[in-house]
C-alpha cells in the first residue's frame, strides 16, 4: 500500500514567499535544515546543522529549525497558488541541502505536483546518485551550484571535494533535466577571470549547455554568525562590486555559455 | 494580436524648462476671481441662482487676467503666477481670512499671499457673510450631526468648505463639437420646451445659463488667440514666433467649433479642464479616459503625415505639466488630509471599450511615457487592467512604477465593472468607467458621484463603545451600556454595530445637508452642460441632472478595527486573560506610554488656557513639568505601566490582519461590512444612493491624531492604518501574504473604491524578470478580486536622506494613499509614516 505522503515529516528552518530569483516566476522557497558543505561565505549559517539551534537575531532569541509534515508545508505553499498560476512560479526547495532529507523532500515535491504546482531545487548535488535520480523525476527545474573547478580550493573553502559534484553535474545535464548552473562569486575564492573562465568552460561543455548565473557575494548573513556564536570568515569583507562582476561576466560569455549576473 | 509602438521617446528641453519654471517659487494666492465674482453677484441679486452663477462666470472669463508662459505649447492659466490659485468665497472664506498670516509658513501646502491680495480680499469678504454654501449647510444640519463633526467622528470638510468637483465631463464630445455645438444643443432643447410644462421656468433658466457659460468660454479662448498673436508680433525669436502663431490659430477656431487636428484637440482639452476649475473650487476634476478620446485625432494625423509621434509626445507632456499649473488653497486642517498640493486630476489609460474589447492603443503608451518624462504629481495616472490587457502594457506600466514616482495606480476591471453594475449602471457604461480623484470608479460624464463625501474614522465608534457614547464629557454617541457589563463578545460587537450605524446616520444627515446647500447656492451650469443628461433634463448636476447619482463617504481604519475586535474577542472573551475593565483602563492611560509631542503640546496648551481662565499664572517650570508628564506619561505608576506592558505583549501575540490567516481575514471582511452594508441603506437628495469607499487618502495621519489608543495596541494620537492594507509593520510574510489578506475583503461592495498601498524596494523590479514578476503579482491579486493597487518604489535610505536634505529632493514624488505627492512638501509626520510602512524585503 502506498504511504500517505502528506504525513511524512522533515526539518525546515524557513519558508519564504514572493521569491523571484530562484527559479521561474513567483516562488515559495522552503529551506530544509542541514548541509554537507561548510562554505565559508554561507549567508544562511543557521542552515548548516541538522540540529535545532538558537539564534539571537533582530533583538530576540529565535529557534532555528522545526519539524513539519509535508501536509503542513503544502498548506503554506498553496497559499500563493494564484501567484504561481500567473507567473509560472511554484515551489523551490533550498537549504541547507534538501537532498539530505530525501523522503520528506521527495514527498513534498510529489504533493506539489499533485496540486499542479511546479517544482525546483537549489542543490549542491553532493548526495548519492541514486538519491539524486529519485529527485530528478519529481523536479521541473534544477538549480545546481558549481563553486570551483580546483578540487583543493573547493575542499579548503567548502569542506568538501568537488569530484562528486562535477560528476553529478554531467549526469544531471545528461538526464535531460532543465538545468541552470550557479556560481557564487566570492572574494579571494573564485573571483578571478581564470577561475570563472574554467567554470564557464565546464558548464558550456555540459550536455545541453545550461545557463550560468553568477551570484555576487553579499554579506547579509553576517549578523546571523554573531547570533549563532560562530566566527564569520568573511567578516568585514565588502560585497562584490558590480564593476568587478562585469569582466567575469564577459569572460564567461567568451566561453560560449549563456550567462547572467544574479538569479 | 494588436501591435503597439512602444519605442521610448526622449524628453525635450522645453518640457524640462516648463517644469523648472513651474516649481521655481512658492505658489501664490490671487484675488482676481473673487473680486469679479463679487462684482457680478452684487448686480444680479434679483435673478435666479442658476443665472447668477452663469453671469458671474461670464464676468470672470471676460475680465480675469490671462497669461501665456514662456515656451508653452498648450496655453491657458487660471492665475498670473505659476501654480497659483484663485479663491472661491461663495463656498467659504472665513478660514482663509483667519489664516492670512499663517498660510505662508504652515507645514502642509504653504501658499504665498501678498499684502495687496489680503487687503483686496478683506474688501470683498464682508459681502459673503451669510451667503456661503458652508453657512447654509450648517443651518440645514441636525445638531447631533454637528456635534459628531466637532468630535471628529467623521469630517465632511471637503465639500463643506469647497466645491464638489469629482467629475469627469464629456471631454471627447466637447473637443469635437466645441462650445458652439454645445450652445446649439442647449438652444435646441430650449426651443422644444412647452411653455405649459410644469418645469418650464427652471428648465428655461438653466438652458439660458448654459448658453451664457458657453459664450463666456468662447470669449475667453478668443482672448487667448488675441494674446498669442500679440505676443508673436513682439517676439524676436522666429521659431517661437511661429509657435505662437500656431497657438493663436489653435485658440481662434477650434474651441468654438471643435478640433480638426490632434494639436487642436489637446488645446481644447486643456481649456475644458482649466475652465471647470475656474467655475468651482471642487477638486478631483478628472480627465478620465484620455487615451480613448484623443486616439482618433492622433491616428488620423499620424496617418495623414501632419503629425510626428515625437511632437505628439511633446504636446502631451505639456498637458501633463499644465495639470500641475492648477492649484487650490485649503484650510490648514484639510491641507494635512490632502497634503501635497494635489488636485487629484485622475487620468486613465487602458482597459476595455464599451463593447468589451481591449482598449489599449498607442496613446495609452504615450501617456505612460509622459508620466515618465514629467515625474510630477499630476495627473494622478491610473491604468485599467483586465484579463485581456496586453502584457507589454503591463511591463511598460511596471517600468513606470520602477521609477519610484508612485505611478500608475492599477485598477481591476474584473471587479469594478460588476461592482458598478450592482449599483444600477448599464454594462456599456460600466465598461466605460474611469477613475475619479484618488481611487473612485465612475461611469464618466454621466455621473454626479459625490465621491470623497466624508472621512469616516471607524476607530472612533469603537472608542464610544468603551465610553458608553461619551466623548470629552459630552454624549456624542448612543448609550450602548456600560462596557464592563458585556458578558460576551457578541454583546460587545453588537454595541459597536449600534454606535456605527448611529454615526453613519449622522454622517448621512451632514452630507445631505451640504448637498442641498450646494444645489441652493452653487449650482454649476457650465460643468453640468457637459454631463449627461443635464441639458435634456434641464437641470444642473447639483439638482440631480446627471444620469447616475451617488454619495460616497470613505471609511478608514479597517485594519485597526479588525485587529482590535479580534484582540478583544481572543483575550477578553475566549481566553479570559484580561477583563474588559482592565482593557478600558489601559486604553484610557494610553497603555502607560508617553503621548506624542504634538498631542502633548495640545493638551498642555489646553491645560494652561484653563488655568489662565481662572486668573492664575502658570510658571515656565510648571509648563515644563506638565510637558514631561505627558511625554513620559508619568501620571501612571511603575506598577500600572508594568501591567499595561503585559497587556501589550498579549495583544502582540494575537494574530493580525495582513498575514494570510483565513480566520482573521474573514473577520476583517465582516468588520468592513459593518460600514459598507449599513451605508447602502441611505439615499441622497439627488435621488441617488450611498455607496461606501474604503480609503483614507492621507487623512489617516491627521485624523489618527484625534483618535485615542485602540485595543489593537495602537497608541493614542498616532496614525491609523492606511487604506485597506494591514496596519503599519503588522504584516510579516511579504507582499503575497499581505495581498492575499487584503483580497479577502469584499472589494466589490465598496463601489466607491478601495485603496491598497504597497511599498517595494527597486531591486524587486530589477531586470526583465523582475518587471514580469511584478506584473504577474498584480494580476494574481486581481485574480483574487482585489480592486486597486499602487506602489512606492523607493529605498528607505532615500527617504531618510530626503527628509534630512529636502533641498536635494525637490521633485521626489511618492505615492501617498491614492495620489502622488512631492515628498518634501508633506508634513514630517506623514513623511515618517511613509518611511515606517513595512518595507517588503527580497532575496538578493
Amino acid at each position: 500500500m502506498e504511504h500517505d505522503i502528506l504525513s511524512t515529516t522533515g526539518r525546515i528552518f524557513d519558508i519564504q514567499r514572493y521569491s523571484i530569483h530562484d527559479g521561474p516566476g513567483i516562488r515559495t522557497i522552503v529551506f530544509l535544515k542541514g548541509c554537507a558543505l561548510r562554505c565559508r561565505w554561507c549567508c544562511n549559517p543557521e542552515s548548516q546543522h541538522f540540529e535545532v539551534e538558537n539564534m539571537f537575531f533582530g533583538g530576540k532569541n529565535e529557534t532555528m529549525g522545526y519539524d513539519v509534515t509535508v501536509g503542513e508545508v503544502l498548506h503554506s505553499v498553496q497559499k500563493d497558488m494564484f501567484f504561481y498560476r500567473r507567473s509560472g512560479g511554484g515551489l523551490t526547495l533550498s537549504g541547507g541541502e534538501a537532498m539530505l532529507q530525501p523522503d520528506f523532500a521527495i514527498d513534498l515535491l510529489k504533493a506539489c505536483h499533485a496540486e499542479g504546482i511546479n517544482t525546483c531545487i537549489e542543490t549542491t548535488a553532493i548526495a548519492k546518485w541514486d538519491v539524486i535520480d529519485r529527485f530528478l523525476e519529481n523536479l521541473d527545474f534544477v538549480y545546481m551550484d558549481i563553486k570551483h573547478m580546483n578540487n583543493e580550493k573547493h575542499r579548503e573553502f567548502t569542506g568538501q571535494p568537488n569530484t562528486k559534484i562535477i560528476e553529478h553535474a554531467i549526469k544531471i545535464a545528461a538526464s535531460g533535466a532543465r538545468l541552470t548552473m550557479r556560481t557564487p562569486v566570492i572574494p579571494g575564492f573564485n573571483d578571478t577571470v581564470e577561475e570563472i573562465r574554467d567554470i564557464a568552460r565546464f558548464v558550456h561543455l555540459l550536455p545541453g549547455s545550461p545557463r550560468l548565473h553568477l551570484l555576487p557575494y553579499h554579506r547579509l548573513g553576517e549578523d546571523k554568525y554573531k547570533g549563532l556564536n560562530r566566527d564569520y570568515f568573511y567578516a568585514g569583507v565588502p560585497p562584490m562590486d558590480m564593476k568587478r562582476m562585469q569582466p567575469l561576466l564577459r569572460a564567461a560569455q567568451l566561453e560560449g555559455v549563456e550567462c547572467q549576473i544574479g538569479g | 494580436m494588436k501591435q503597439f509602438n512602444t519605442t521610448d521617446i526622449p524628453v525635450t528641453p522645453r518640457v524640462k524648462k516648463l517644469i523648472a519654471d513651474l516649481f521655481a517659487k512658492l505658489p501664490e494666492i490671487e484675488a482676481d476671481r473673487a473680486v469679479l465674482l463679487t462684482e457680478s453677484y452684487k448686480q444680479t441679486e434679483d435673478l435666479p441662482i442658476i443665472k447668477r452663477r452663469a453671469l458671474a462666470f461670464h464676468h470672470i472669463l471676460t475680465n480675469i487676467p490671462i497669461t501665456i508662459r514662456d515656451m508653452e505649447l498648450i496655453v491657458g492659466s487660471a492665475t498670473k503666477a505659476p501654480r497659483g490659485c484663485q479663491v472661491f468665497p461663495e463656498y467659504s472664506y472665513e478660514w482663509l481670512e483667519s489664516e492670512f498670516d499663517t498660510v505662508e509658513t504652515r507645514e502642509a501646502d504653504p501658499f504665498y499671499i501678498s499684502e495687496q491680495t489680503k487687503a483686496t480680499l478683506k474688501k470683498v469678504y464682508p459681502y459673503w457673510k451669510g451667503k456661503t454654501t458652508s453657512e447654509l449647510a450648517t443651518a440645514y444640519m441636525a445638531p447631533e450631526a454637528k456635534l459628531a463633526i466637532e468630535h471628529n467622528i467623521f469630517t465632511p470638510g471637503n465639500y463643506f468648505y469647497n466645491g464638489i468637483g469629482h467629475v469627469t465631463v464629456d471631454y471627447g464630445k466637447i473637443i469635437k463639437i466645441g462650445w458652439r455645438g454645445l450652445m446649439e444643443e442647449a438652444a435646441a432643447e430650449l426651443s422644444s420646451i412647452n411653455i405649459y410644462d410644469g418645469g418650464y421656468a427652471r428648465k428655461k433658466e438653466f438652458l439660458e445659463a448654459v448658453i451664457i457659460c458657453c459664450d463666456a468660454a468662447v470669449i475667453y479662448t478668443k482672448r487667448y488667440a488675441k494674446l498669442a498673436k500679440e505676443t508673436a508680433d513682439k517676439c524676436p525669436d522666429a521659431a517661437r514666433r511661429a509657435e505662437l502663431i500656431q497657438i493663436s490659430k489653435n485658440c481662434e477656431r477650434a474651441p468654438e467649433y471643435g478640433a480638426a487636428t490632434f494639436y487642436e484637440a489637446c488645446q481644447n482639452f486643456w481649456f475644458i479642464q482649466m475652465l471647470l476649475q475656474i467655475e468651482s473650487s471642487g477638486h478631483s476634476i478628472s480627465p478620465g479616459r484620455f487615451d480613448q478620446y484623443m486616439y482618433p485625432y492622433y491616428k488620423q494625423d499620424i496617418e495623414s503625415g501632419i503629425l510626428t509621434r515625437e511632437f505628439a509626445q511633446e504636446i502631451v507632456d505639456c498637458i501633463w505639466v499644465k495639470l500641475n499649473d492648477l492649484n487650490k488653497v485649503r484650510d490648514a486642517a484639510s491641507a494635512e488630509g490632502f497634503a501635497g498640493y494635489s488636485l487629484f486630476q485622475n487620468l486613465c489609460a487602458g482597459g476595455q471599450t464599451k463593447e468589451g474589447l481591449d482598449a489599449t492603443n498607442d496613446m495609452s503608451f504615450i501617456c505612460i511615457q509622459a508620466s515618465m518624462h514629467t515625474r510630477l504629481p499630476a495627473p494622478s495616472f491610473s491604468v485599467r487592467v483586465w484579463n485581456g490587457t496586453p502584457n507589454i502594457f503591463m511591463i511598460k506600466c511596471a517600468e513606470l512604477t520602477r521609477t519610484g514616482i508612485g505611478l500608475p495606480a492599477y485598477y481591476n476591471d474584473e471587479v469594478i465593472i460588476p461592482s458598478l453594475m450592482s449599483r444600477g449602471i448599464t454594462l456599456e457604461d460600466a465598461r466605460d468607467y474611469n477613475i475619479i480623484g484618488c481611487v473612485e470608479p465612475q461611469a464618466g460624464h454621466k455621473t454626479d458621484g459625490w465621491h470623497d463625501a466624508a472621512f469616516f474614522n471607524m476607530c472612533r465608534p469603537l472608542e464610544l463603545v468603551f465610553s458608553n457614547g461619551v466623548d470629552k464629557g459630552v454624549q456624542v454617541g448612543l448609550r450602548t451600556g456600560d462596557v464592563e457589563s458585556f458578558r460576551t463578545f457578541d454583546q460587545f460587537l453588537d454595541a459597536y454595530k449600534k454606535q456605527m450605524s448611529y454615526c453613519i446616520q449622522l454622517l448621512v444627515n451632514a452630507d445631505n445637508s451640504i448637498d442641498v446647500a450646494h444645489a441652493d447656492r452653487c449650482p454649476l451650469p457650465f460643468q453640468s452642460s457637459m454631463v449627461e443628461d443635464c441639458i435634456h433634463r434641464g437641470k444642473s448636476m447639483q439638482e440631480g441632472g446627471a444620469i447616475y447619482n451617488f454619495t460616497g463617504p470613505q471609511g478608514f481604519g479597517i485594519a485597526n478595527v479588525t485587529d482590535s475586535l479580534y484582540a478583544i474577542k481572543t483575550l477578553v472573551y475566549d481566553r479570559k486573560e484580561v477583563t474588559i475593565g482592565e482593557y478600558k483602563d489601559a486604553l484610557e492611560h494610553n497603555f502607560g506610554k508617553g503621548y506624542t509631542e504634538k498631542a502633548t503640546r495640545k493638551m498642555v496648551t489646553e491645560a494652561i488656557d484653563a488655568i489662565a481662565a481662572q486668573g492664575r499664572r502658570v510658571s515656565p517650570q510648571m509648563v515644563e513639568q506638565m510637558c514631561r508628564a505627558y511625554l513620559e506619561n508619568s501620571m501612571c505608576t511603575a506598577e500600572q505601566k508594568q501591567k499595561y506592558d503585559k497587556l501589550l505583549q498579549m495583544i502582540d501575540s494575537v494574530p493580525k490582519y495582513g498575514n494570510d490567516l483565513e480566520e482573521i481575514d474573514l473577520f476583517a471582511r465582516e468588520s468592513s461590512y459593518i460600514y459598507t452594508r449599513e451605508l447602502e441603506k441611505y439615499k441622497n437628495p439627488r435621488g441617488g444612493m450611498y455607496q461606501a469607499g474604503l480609503y483614507p487618502v492621507s487623512a489617516n495621519v491627521p485624523l489618527g491624531e484625534q483618535t485615542g489608543a485602540t485595543p489593537d495596541g495602537r497608541l493614542a494620537n498616532t496614525p491609523v492604518a492606511d487604506g485597506v492594507g494591514p496596519f503599519s509593520g503588522k504584516d510579516r510574510f511579504g507582499p503575497t501574504a499581505a495581498a492575499n489578506s487584503v483580497s479577502m475583503l469584499d472589494h466589490g461592495i465598496a463601489s466607491n473604491g478601495t485603496l491598497y498601498n504597497q511599498k517595494f524596494h527597486p531591486s524587486a523590479l530589477a531586470g526583465q524578470s523582475g518587471l514580469q514578476a511584478f506584473a504577474d503579482y498584480i494580476r494574481a491579486y486581481f485574480d483574487r478580486k482585489g480592486m486597486h493597487m499602487q506602489f512606492n518604489v523607493v529605498s528607505r535610505e532615500t527617504l531618510l536622506d530626503a527628509q534630512a536634505h529636502p533641498e536635494n529632493y525637490k521633485s521626489l514624488v511618492v505615492r501617498v494613499a491614492g495620489y502622488s505627492a512631492l515628498f518634501t512638501t508633506l508634513s514630517k509626520s506623514l513623511q515618517d509614516d511613509i518611511i515606517n510602512r513595512t518595507e517588503q524585503t527580497f532575496n538578493m
